[in-house]
């Protein structure tokens, strides 16, 4: 008799069919990838790609925009509407829409100034009152969609004009509150930076963390019989994750150094991702977007993911107004108007999560902001007037929307729609 | 509860699944009035009946989508009441609708455990991909990847993989809805093995379906509606073709109201 044979890596549970094309080692990857794009399974391509080109021809038009100082510039002027962008991505995922994130922000930004400066209320006070205003309003939009079944874009529509009148209330006599210069928050929106340091082990520990993350997930499917990617393939990214970094560090660095609030947005970025990845909460906002009558009539609580959405997209506009008020020095009646909604979704879109629910990803909001602010910046430097910014953001956006159009008929020729 | 337990025992002498005078109206629509079914395990019943005869709405009862406006549910002799999918579940009913219910944009394991994925405060990917691989593979299923997403598959992929996911908390009791209408010949003839395996490892079925020959090579029983009414209960292997068809078209003159049951087989297996 035959002593059970362990099965060897070739014969994961995972990779018996025998129609499976298995490509492996480093040359299979790069194959692999390339066969997804074909499918029109683009991922994150066009927006690197989209980032790339953006950068080197500003950099070409204007050197300044590729100085250190100016990137430095970037990544704060990034943090506020990434904050708004990242709630955006939730509700799309879902497949619905906030449209009064902008007012949101403005009210979050009223209250900063009406609490923290004419009230004296201390920091952490008003912080929470102005994430507990967005919860409010977020709750509000959310039982109002389940219980009306109304649109969410006419919800948030109404909602847009009446928090723009409250936000009219709160700093109305004046139409501006200064925020003095010496007060922390603006300090924490203007100044504070990672030491740099801090900023080189933090780096450290991102790419260490990926690594750890990757190698653990490894080993656990490796342990239940199931295909694992190797070791090279681990370090190999880690590598030059870490290389990245530290360069983006040490680059910003030899200027202002890496803003602190563009870490909190990161970090916020970074803990969405895990929680829809990784939790079941997730899981259940993915199953919503793709089929909310299949999510409900699995058993997922369909009303408890379309609250929590709705919630934490006011949440994180509320939080991004105070970011807003904070880098502006003021709150004002300004705040939140003009193209801070529009640039939020179209940052989420162009990020690569989709109008139409189910796809899409945290990042995006940071991919998405990248491109959004590079271009509003760059244009900034070349002195074009705001006229020609909505003309070309516009256009961008456009753009954004065709690729993922195109790529969802490639999907679709090859059954992936 | 498993399905096995109660085999051959005492508890085979009450049906693991009886609806009593079950009543459904859509504003001035009666969908379904004062309907009975009885399942015993280790039988399939056909439910059969035309287009807009009440089946899927009794389907939708049964998964707690709709509530009933009258009548009364029991499980192993027990009432109980239905008013969510969570509540259907936890009784043991699994169902399976016509249009599967599956998420497109996610993969195969992922729809595997809709609703139910493991995991305490993770999810617990590694446990649910080798699930789903054994499960697959005892249904000698043929899904090329369970990572891709389930647009990619096929009609026929599709519905195993909505087959498969019912069986994943081996339920007593399957619920199946037009299983094979959009399926070719040699799919059909895949998911009614399936319906047999079911049924000889002690689950009771529902198969609802408008192909008398899928009902005779299946069902052990025939239950027909007509406009919303109980219109016959038949041993499938007694009773001819021509009367069960009779009785779905309505042309055997029980349809005004009379008691299904006189017209029955009279049978429990
Ligand atoms: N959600 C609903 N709203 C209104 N009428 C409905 C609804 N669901 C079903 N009906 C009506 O109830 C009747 C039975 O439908 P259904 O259960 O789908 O029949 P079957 O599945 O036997 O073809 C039909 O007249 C249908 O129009
Ligand atoms: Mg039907």
């Amino acid at each position: 008799m035959k002593a059970p044979t362990r099965p060897s890596p070739l014969e994961a549970l995972d990779t018996t069919d025998e129609r499976l094309v298995l490509r492996r080692g480093a040359l299979g990857s790069l194959a692999n990838a390339l066969a997804r794009i074909r499918s029109g399974d683009i991922g994150t391509l066009p927006i690197i790609v989209g980032i790339v080109l953006v950068w080197a021809l500003f950099g070409i038009l204007n050197p300044v925009f590729v100085s250190s100082t100016n990137l430095g510039n970037l990544l704060v002027q990034s943090a506020s509407e990434g904050i708004i962008a990242l709630g955006i991505v939730l509700v799309l995922l879902v497949g619905e829409i906030d449209l009064s994130v902008g007012s949101m922000a403005g009210v979050g930004s009223s209250i900063l100034g009406v609490g923290f400066v004419v009230h004296g209320w201390p920091l952490s006070a008003t912080v929470a009152v102005v994430l507990a205003a967005g919860a409010v309003v977020g709750l509000a939009y959310g039982l109002v969609f389940i219980h009306f079944q109304v649109p969410s874009f006419v919800i948030t529509m109404a909602g847009l004009l009446a928090l723009l009148g409250l936000q009219l209330v709160l700093v109305g006599q004046t139409g501006s509150i200064n925020i003095p210069f010496s007060s922390s928050i603006v300090r924490f929106m203007e100044k504070d930076v990672l030491p740099h340091l801090v900023s080189y082990v933090a780096a450290a520990a991102i790419a260490a963390g990926y690594a750890g993350v990757s190698w653990a997930r490894a080993r656990r499917r490796a342990r239940a019989a199931l295909s694992s990617r190797s070791v090279a393939s681990i370090l190999v990214p880690s590598v030059a994750l870490l290389a990245g970094l530290e360069f983006a560090c040490w680059y910003v660095n030899r200027a202002g150094g890496v803003s602190d609030a563009f870490v909190v947005f990161a970090a916020l970025v970074a803990v969405m991702d895990f929680l829809l990845r990784r939790t079941h909460w997730g899981r259940a906002v993915y199953a919503v977007g793709g089929s909310r009558e299949a999510a409900r009539r699995a058993g997922i609580n369909v009303t408890a993911v379309y609250l929590s959405v709705f919630l934490l997209c006011a949440m994180f506009a509320s939080l991004g107004g105070m970011f807003l008020a904070g880098w502006l020095g003021a709150s004002s009646t300004e705040a939140g108007t003009g193209n801070v909604n529009l640039d939020a979704i179209a940052a989420a879109v162009i990020g690569g999560t989709s109008l139409f629910g189910g796809r899409g990803s945290a990042y995006s909001a940071l991919l998405g902001v990248a491109v959004i602010q590079s271009i509003a910046n760059g244009l900034d430097l070349l002195n074009l007037s705001s006229a020609q910014q909505f003309m070309i953001t516009g256009g961008v956006l456009l753009i954004a929307v065709i690729v993922d159009s195109i790529s969802q008929r490639a999907r679709r020729a090859h059954g992936r729609a | 509860m498993h399905p096995n337990d109660g085999r051959a025992t005492a508890a085979t002498a009450r049906p693991i699944l009886a609806l009593h005078g079950i009543s459904k109206a859509f504003g001035a629509v009666q969908a379904l009035r004062d309907v009975s079914l009885e399942l015993w395990a280790g039988e399939v019943v056909a439910l059969l009946g035309d287009n807009g005869a009440g089946k899927s709405t009794l389907v939708k009862i049964l998964a707690g989508v709709y509530s009933p406006d009258a009548g009364a549910i029991e499980i192993n002799g027990q009432p109980v009441s239905i008013t969510s999918p969570a509540d259907s579940r936890r009784h043991g009913l699994a169902i399976i609708y016509q249009d599967l219910a599956l998420c497109e944009n996610l993969d195969v394991v992922a729809n595997l455990f809709l609703g139910r994925a493991e995991g305490r405060l993770l999810l617990a990917e590694e446990s649910m991909e080798r699930q789903s691989w054994a499960l697959l593979r005892s249904l000698s299923a043929k899904i090329p990847s369970v990572r891709t997403p389930v647009a990619s598959l096929s009609g026929g992929q599709r519905q195993t993989v909505a087959i498969a996911r019912s069986l994943l908390g081996d339920p007593p009791i399957f619920v199946l809805d037009e299983p094979t209408a959009a399926l070719g010949g040699a799919q059909t003839a895949e998911v009614l093995k399936m319906i047999r395996q079911l049924r000889d490892r002690g689950h009771g079925v529902i198969v609802i379906t408008h192909n008398l020959a899928d009902v005779r090579a299946v069902a052990d029983r025939a239950v027909v509606l007509f406009l919303g009414r109980n219109n016959g209960i038949f041993d499938v292997r007694e009773v001819p073709p021509e009367t069960i068809v009779a009785a779905i078209t309505g042309l055997n003159g029980h349809a005004k109201g009379q008691p299904a049951e006189a017209s029955a087989g009279a049978s429990t297996p």
